[in-house]
């Protein structure tokens, strides 16, 4: 990736002072924001979930600008504008992973707990050890996710700004982080809310524009498209259509990529930023709505994506992309700079940034709840704290997470750490789900099944990757060139585990750990709290209620 | 907050407790059957569907790249099922619960709130 920097210059397409400009719009837009909705926030309810007042609709708008990153927003647009079919299979798999979201977690969720993934994991259990173990997972899944945003924040720099310079880079990483802090800070979750609310609204009617225009170029036949896509990509040529250019090619690769779907389809409804937002609206009925609006409008996103990408292979070309900065990332970029010169490209750069401010913002708010309510209140104070002095934790959290973010975002800017983003859902995948769906369905669940599937999980994933080829030892793609892991000397090579993904060996291995922990454990079902938590999940008598202002 | 009340309650307990009790109910028996009577078979469902395309494509790329009309081929047109399948599976459970799940876990819950704590 470093060897392309000296290019940049010659590749870099745009005003940079136009992308600086609409970027600057966007930023003072959503500060002002979020200092008019900052005018109540003073409760524990009010910093964590936005006081529990926003609608099911716009709860669902803002789930779709916390879970469309740039990772998907750039990352999948290029994947298919370079791998084609397979590019589009990825998108599929993170729609579908809405249906657990929906028919087995959100509502029960949110009738059953208070701001965080732990309060439901632990609600039946012993509450140290649960919350300890659930707050880890919620801190290192929140913590990759974050680093793979903040990093790619240096790289779109590149791409958009034309400043590839080092120094640039970090200053607008730098920014990225100081501006995620203040929204946090003075918006809480309320402000969050709104900026991924205003960011989703811009994204999707960003790519409306861009697909009716590629669409329009083709006489509105996606046939047409796909034929361009064909015709422009030489090296690829009709395979650009059918599955197996970036899975296909062993039969490694194709178990690769079955478990990578496992992760993508289970991983969802066990990111604890995604589970978090649950508890923004009032009921259990606006966290049904909420799942609803985001999965259309998820939907819809992927449907888009999938025009734009083969519309940047037709229109851009593979070669092209390939020569820019950011490589597949910059799939999108060029297409928008293709279609509508530098005021559609400032526009869409300027989407990027929002996406990326939004994604962190969600994050920090998530770490910062869960090291305070979990860790600081329940597991240190032992819950003898007050909720003012348990949020202004929170408020210093979010901070040194805001400062850890732009280190880790500097320091990692030049690495090749797409994965983090797989890892972030193999844990959700391998050390939450299981967990969630053993505490709200079986009653016979304990406390050593939930330590054991939660660190499991957790452990089990972090081991395959760390030995697997993501982090070394992967064959350079040009002789003697750069191995793409994350250790780039192509010499050092410690992997032993084939796969990309550990999904296929860590999901089962956590359910299977958590069902054996459970049976081993003599630790007898607490009968009334699980009468409670049944209740309580289907009938949603006692949920927390909306604060009323 | 009505359930601050009982949280203290735990101390007691008994069958006196009353989510015990409204567990007991023949009401709560069927609302948990309904409710995971049709969530169960639902994800089986879906998450089957989902992995006969990712085998499919994995494994029958053939098949998957046959072209059906112009360039739409097979591969694009389960790619889109899914689509379907997943917005169709959406709108079925929240008409369902809207309409059947709802007013029972409404009764049920007023229920509670006349219960004496």
């Amino acid at each position: 990736m470093n060897a392309i920097v000296p290019a940049a210059t010659e590749t870099n397409v745009g005003n940079p002072t136009l992308n600086i400009a609409v970027f600057a719009i966007f930023v003072v837009a959503t500060l002002a924001i979020v200092i008019k909705a900052s005018r109540r926030n003073a409760t524990a309810a009010d910093y964590y979930a936005g006081g529990r007042s926003f609608s099911g609709k716009q709860n669902g708008i803002a789930i779709a600008g916390d879970y469309l990153s740039a990772a998907s927003f750039l990352g999948i647009a290029g994947a298919i504008a370079l791998t084609g079919y397979d590019g589009f299979l990825y998108s599929i798999g993170f729609l579908v992973a809405w249906l657990v979201a929906l028919l087995l977690v959100a509502e029960l969720l949110r009738n059953t707990g208070r701001f965080t993934m732990a309060d439901v994991l632990s609600f039946r259990l012993k509450q140290r050890p649960v919350r300890t173990a659930a707050a880890i997972s919620t801190l290192a899944v929140s913590f990759f996710y974050l680093l793979a945003q903040m990093a790619g924040a240096g790289g779109l720099v590149s791409l958009l700004l034309g400043l590839d310079g080092d120094a640039a880079q970090n200053v607008v990483i730098a920014l990225v982080g100081i501006i995620m802090i203040a929204y946090v800070l003075i918006g809480g979750m309320k402000g969050t809310t709104y900026v991924q609310i205003v960011k989703a609204s811009l994204l999707i009617a960003g790519s409306l524009v861009i697909t009716f225009w590629v669409l329009a170029k083709f006489g509105f036949s996606l046939s047409n498209v796909l034929g361009a896509a064909v015709d422009n990509s030489p090296k690829a040529g009709e395979k650009l259509l059918g599955p197996g250019l970036k899975y296909g090619t062993s039969n490694l690769t194709k178990i690769d990529f079955i478990s990578l779907s496992l992760a993508l389809v289970l991983g969802t409804a066990g990111l604890p930023h995604v589970l978090m937002r649950f508890y923004t609206v009032p009921s259990s009925k606006e966290a049904r709505k909420s799942v609803e609006w985001a999965i259309w409008l998820i939907g819809l996103f992927y449907l888009l994506s999938l025009v734009m990408g083969y519309g940047a292979a037709a229109l851009v070309g593979p070669d092209k992309i390939l020569a820019a900065p950011g490589k597949a990332n910059s799939a999108a970029p060029l297409l928008a700079f293709e279609l509508g010169g530098e005021i559609l490209l400032g526009l869409i750069s300027a989407i990027a940034f929002a996406t990326i401010l939004a994604v962190v913002a969600g994050l920090t708010i998530t770490a910062s709840a869960s090291f305070a309510h979990d860790i600081y209140a329940q597991v240190i104070k032992r819950g003898e704290v007050s909720a003012d002095a348990e949020v202004k934790v929170a408020r210093r959290t979010a901070l040194v997470i805001g400062a850890v973010a732009i280190v880790g975002g500097i320091f990692a800017k030049n690495q090749n750490i797409a994965f983090l983003v797989a890892l972030a859902f193999a844990v959700a995948a391998s050390a939450n789900l299981p967990t969630i769906l053993y505490s709200l369905f079986w009653k016979r669940f304990n406390t050593r099944g939930a330590l054991w599937s939660l660190y499991g999980g957790l452990v089990s994933v972090i081991t395959l990757i760390v030995f697997s080829p993501v982090v070394s030892g992967k064959a350079p793609l040009t002789e003697g060139g750069p191995s793409p892991s994350m250790i780039t000397d192509p010499s050092i090579d410690f992997s032993w585990f084939p796969l990309d993904n550990p999904g296929i060996i860590s999901i089962p291995l956590s359910f299977f750990l958590g069902w054996l922990g459970t049976v081993t454990s003599k630790e007898p079902s607490n009968e009334l709290k699980f009468a409670e938590m049944e209740v309580r999940s289907l009938t949603g008598h006692g949920a927390e209620k909306a604060v009323a202002h | 907050m009505s359930h601050d009340a009982r949280e203290h309650s735990e101390t007691q307990s008994g069958h006196s407790d009353p989510y015990v009790a409204i567990q007991r109910t023949d009401d709560f028996v069927e609302l948990r059957r309904r409710f995971r009577r049709f969530v169960f078979p639902m994800t089986a469902l879906f998450l089957a569907w989902y992995f006969l395309y990712v085998l499919l494509a994995a494994y029958a790329p053939e098949f998957m790249s046959q072209k059906v009309w112009g360039e739409i081929n097979v591969g694009l047109l389960f790619g889109l099922g899914q689509f379907v399948s997943t917005f169709a599976i959406t709108v079925l459970y929240v008409r369902w619960a809207d309409r059947e799940f709802d007013p029972r876990a409404e009764a049920l819950h007023d229920r509670l709130e006349g219960a004496p704590q």
